[in-house]
């Protein structure tokens, strides 16, 4: 039997984007939030455009969590209630 | 009926990229703190990302770098179009997302929270404290 690895990918990025949302721990939160644009970089790899896929490795999986993660060090980590 | 399943599941990569967007639009729409509509925001614009991809995508294809040997074996290769598109929006998703939180972190520093309803309620007090201040004068 042949696993879908595009299936396989796309439940993984359902179930995080659900959990990223639902955390109430910020900092958690982003880090999770990189692994989604990360598993996003292997789809669009699969999809067969590499050059959008290691743009989104480097810029959205690292820049971005760069930036949300210097945001949180200078404000809450917790969301309230 | 069994023809009309197969038509829908087939075409699976734009239900999770729907799927996605609603996601991200709870994040948006329903959350109260201003990082977290942040984070929903960047899952809505790679719910956008993923369906452009989709539609250039090729079954069987290749990357579209294109060599002469290729076209002669006559290879398929995906549409490269939408990936210019996206390569152009993900640079511009940063952006955005860089000034949502210079403001985040402005407010932050004014307000001292970054729960919207606690900004809403602070700067309603403040501004009415601010227009009797000025009857005063």
């Amino acid at each position: 039997m042949i696993i879908p690895i595009d299936l396989i990918l796309l439940l993984f990025v359902v179930i995080l984007a659900i959990t990223v949302i639902r955390l109430k721990d910020l900092l958690s939160a982003v880090i999770l939030l990189g692994a989604y644009s990360f598993l996003m970089a292997l789809i669009w790899v699969e999809l067969q455009s590499v050059d959008v896929g290691f743009t989104e490795a480097a810029v959205g999986a690292g820049a971005t969590t760069a930036f949300l993660i210097a945001a949180i060090a200078r404000t809450t980590r917790w969301e309230k209630e | 009926m069994e023809w009309f399943i197969a038509k829908i599941f087939a075409k699976y990569n734009y239900w999770v990229s729907i799927l996605l967007m609603m996601i991200g639009f709870y994040g948006i729409v329903a959350k109260d703190n201003l990082i977290k509509k942040i984070l929903g925001l960047n899952i809505f614009q790679t719910a956008i990302f993923l369906y452009f991809i989709s539609l250039g995508a090729v079954k069987g294809g290749t990357a579209p770098i294109v060599d002469e040997k290729i076209i002669q074996k006559g290879y398929l290769y995906a549409n490269p179009l939408p990936h210019v598109l996206i390569l152009t929006a993900i640079v511009v998703s940063v952006a955005t997302t860089a000034v949502a939180l210079s403001l985040v972190i402005r407010m932050h520093r004014e307000y001292g929270t970054i729960e919207e309803s606690e900004i809403i309620k602070k700067s309603s007090e403040g501004h009415q404290t601010g227009e009797n201040s000025k009857v005063h004068h």
